[in-house]
């Protein structure tokens, strides 16, 4: 029987590997994996809590931040393209413009 | 026809504009002749109001106008409107006419100044705010022209704020037109301050400013002796003791001749000085409710007028003798409005406008004849080479000293028969002994401008300035000439007013004082009855005054007599005494003008240098610093963001959490 702790841990583990690709990759795409995992990590909890509550406020915001992290793809590839094309590299430790 | 009172100022006021604002564009003699064109409407319109004053019955001798609103606060309410009365019809007549003539007088005076355009600005623009002044029929309107003339005094005293000093060929020490002006100006400030609070006080006890108002309250709420009437009127006299230049506010004056001579004779001579003197006046309600501050009057009036003629004793530059005499003569008023003979106070203003703007005008031409020396020491013999101005400061010096029949000895002798009826003996004494004194003064400024010898040389060269300057059509040595018409004229009109002025206020033994007859509906006064002989006696005394001080004068200065030497060996400590004018202005720069200073300097410097710029700049310092020492965590290394983002949010959630 799957109970609602194994869901939790399940998302709790997805968060942290996503977690850590945007830690330790310097692959804008592969962080941007990272950042959509945590993403689902959170849905999948939510998604979780409403089962076990009876209460569908967490389906709904499932929705919410299916779109959100559709439109934060979209700028944040966009981002990508244009940084590669000004500098032909997108290796996030070099750009380093806002240097204190 | 009954609503051109506004024209009376507005006429100058548009002779400002045009001369401030397109004047040095405009040929010299429009700019000029424009300026005299708007005061001589000015003063035609003054003459037709009058006469349509005059043809009002007695009583109901009152004009009032008024054009709009200016200020409406609450319950509060000042008018720009103008009221015009025997007092004020006096004024305005003094005014324009003798302003006119002064105008007329300095399109010759000003014919080689570069910015003939400012100084006909700022001299219509005085036109302009002294009529205000004298038309107001509220305090607040006559603030404004009180501060208006000031502004004008300021600008024309400094008129040649380029020159560190205006005299010339002469060993004496003065303040340099800035100096000057800025003095002239502080010093009213001091007093205007007094009369500020004179008018707030006002407001506060009436709810109003109107004349009407203020008086018709004073009479009804108040009886004699008031101590908020008292204080009112001390705070108010504060005013007039600054732009009349009383004791002790009166050392701005003699400086203020650094201006050019046209603007001694009009603003420190002929009215703006007389401001004080109409205002108390004007306020004659007022003051006959405060008996305490009518003896302070005429014992500050007495006292200016002492001290001011022996100081004019011993001056050697001409323009500041008459400075001193001014000074002395407004002392002479001041005591006449203290025994509350009002009318006899403005009759002096009257006559002393006349006589003593001759007096300075002709003044003015002899430094035009040369080349601007004006040291007494220096002069002498000029009757010779220049008989119109000498007649005419003749007549001003007769005028001045009181010599009978013309018009200074019927204002002066009235004054002193009001003020011996009213039973001031003491303060009567001392005038008639600065009567004495100021034919003595005048007559030795005549005797050592006009008589004698020369005491220079044809084609001397006075400055080096000269020399060097005006290399071009060669050196411009001294070559005195009598002033053109343009100059002359005026003065001969000023003579003849000096002359005769005096005969529209007769003593009641020889005649009919229509003067004040004119001016009784405004004063109301009950008539000080003297009997004839102690009246012929009075008269008799003045006159020996007079005569005793034309004496002196003669015997002292004519020839080579030795007794002005002798009498300063003998009493060396007086003759200092008032050649360094009592030492006052050394005394108010020890006691005010250095702590002041000093005041500023530490204000500057330690207050605003050190602790408020210390401030600001250790503000900024500290957050530049804060910065500087946190940038470093600034790596611009993305990932580096990314970690500290996310231990910051584990350790909030953990807060969260944790919190029980």
């Amino acid at each position: 029987m799957l109970t609602v702790t194994h869901y939790t841990v399940l998302s709790a583990i997805l968060f942290s590997i996503g977690a850590l690709a945007v830690l330790i990759r310097r692959n804008p795409l592969i962080m941007f994996m990272g950042i959509e995992l945590m993403l689902n990590a959170v849905n999948l909890a939510f998604v979780a809590f409403a089962r076990y509550l009876n209460n569908m406020d967490g389906q709904v915001f499932v929705f919410i931040v299916l779109t959100v992290a559709a439109a934060e793809v979209a700028v944040g590839l966009a981002l990508v393209v244009a940084i590669f094309r000004a500098r032909e590299n997108v290796d996030v430790d070099e750009i380093d413009a806002l240097k204190g | 026809m009954s609503q051109m009172l506004w024209l009376i100022p507005a006429l100058p006021l548009v002779g400002a504009i045009i001369n401030g604002a397109i004047g040095k564009r405009l040929p010299r003699a429009m700019s000029a002749w424009l300026a005299v064109l708007m005061v001589t409407a000015s003063f035609g319109v003054s003459v037709l109001a009058v006469l349509n004053l005059v043809a009002l019955p007695e009583d109901a001798r009152v004009i009032h106008e008024t054009l709009y609103q200016w200020v409406g606060v609450g319950s509060f309410s000042a008018n720009v409107a103008f009221w015009l009365d025997p007092l004020s019809a006096v004024m305005i007549l003094v005014v324009t006419g003798v302003g006119a003539l002064i105008h007329i007088y300095s399109v010759g005076y000003m014919a080689h100044e570069e910015d003939y355009a400012r100084f006909f600005a700022a001299m219509n623009l005085f036109a302009f705010a002294m009529l205000t002044l004298v038309l107001a029929d509220n305090y607040l309107l006559m603030y404004l022209g009180w501060e208006g003339v000031g502004v004008c005094s300021y600008l024309l005293i400094g008129f040649w704020f380029n020159r560190d000093s205006v005299a010339v060929g002469t060993d004496e020490k003065f303040l340099s037109p800035r100096s000057s002006a800025t003095k002239a100006f502080v010093v009213n400030r001091i007093g205007d301050f007094g009369f500020m609070l004179g008018v707030i006080l006002m407001f506060w006890t009436f709810g109003s400013l109107a004349f009407e108002d203020v008086f018709q309250g004073a009479e009804t709420m108040f009886q004699v002796g008031a101590p908020v009437i008292t204080i009112m009127t001390l705070l108010l006299f504060m005013g007039a003791t600054g732009k009349s230049a009383q004791v002790p506010l009166y050392i701005w004056l003699p400086d203020a001749m650094a201006g050019p001579t046209p603007v001694s004779a009009l603003i420190h001579a002929a009215t703006m000085v007389t401001a004080g003197v109409y205002m108390v006046a004007r306020s004659h309600v007022l003051y006959e409710l405060a008996p305490t501050t009518l003896a302070v009057v005429a014992v500050i009036g007495t006292l200016t007028a002492f001290i001011a003629a022996t100081i004019a004793l011993v001056q050697n530059d001409l323009k500041r003798v008459l400075a001193f005499s001014t000074v002395s003569q407004l002392g002479y008023m001041f005591f006449a409005l203290g025994v509350s003979a009002f009318s006899a106070g403005i009759f002096h203003l009257m006559t002393h406008a006349f006589f003593k703007a001759l007096l300075f005008l002709a003044a003015g031409a002899v430094m035009h004849a040369m080349n601007e020396m004006i040291d007494m020491r220096r002069l002498g013999g000029l009757r010779k080479y220049m008989p119109i101005t000498f007649a005419t400061f003749l007549v001003g010096a007769l005028a001045l000293s009181g010599f009978p029949l013309f018009s200074g000895f019927f204002s002066k002798d009235e004054i002193l028969a009001k003020g011996f009826a009213h039973g001031e003996v003491g303060l009567w004494a001392v005038s008639v002994v600065t009567a004495l004194m100021t034919a003595f003064y005048t007559f030795r400024a005549v005797i050592l401008t006009f008589g004698g010898k020369p005491r220079w040389k044809e084609g001397e060269i006075v400055t080096a300035q000269d020399e060097d300057e005006h290399s071009g059509h060669g050196a411009r040595g001294l070559h005195p000439h009598e002033a053109p018409p343009v100059m002359w004229v005026p003065l001969a009109v000023l003579a003849v007013l000096a002359a005769f002025g005096g005969f529209i206020g007769l003593p009641h033994v020889l005649g009919t004082n229509y003067f004040d007859q004119f001016l009784e509906p405004v004063f109301q006064q009950p008539h000080v009855e003297i009997s004839e002989t102690l009246e012929w006696t009075l008269i008799a005394i003045s006159t020996a005054a007079a005569l005793v001080g034309m004496f002196i004068a003669f015997r002292f200065y004519r020839g080579s007599s030795t007794a002005p030497a002798r009498l300063t060996s003998y009493y060396p400590w007086l003759y200092n005494l008032w050649v360094n004018k009592y030492w006052v202005d050394q005394f108010y720069d020890f006691a005010v003008a250095r702590p002041g200073r000093w005041l500023a300097n530490a204000f500057w410097v330690d207050v605003d240098g050190r602790i408020i710029n210390g401030i600001a700049d250790g503000l900024g310092r500290t957050f530049k610093n804060v910065g500087q020492s946190l940038r470093s965590l600034h790596a611009g290394y993305m990932r580096g963001y990314a970690l500290a983002m996310l231990i910051g949010i584990v350790v909030v959630i953990a807060i969260v959490v944790m919190r029980p």
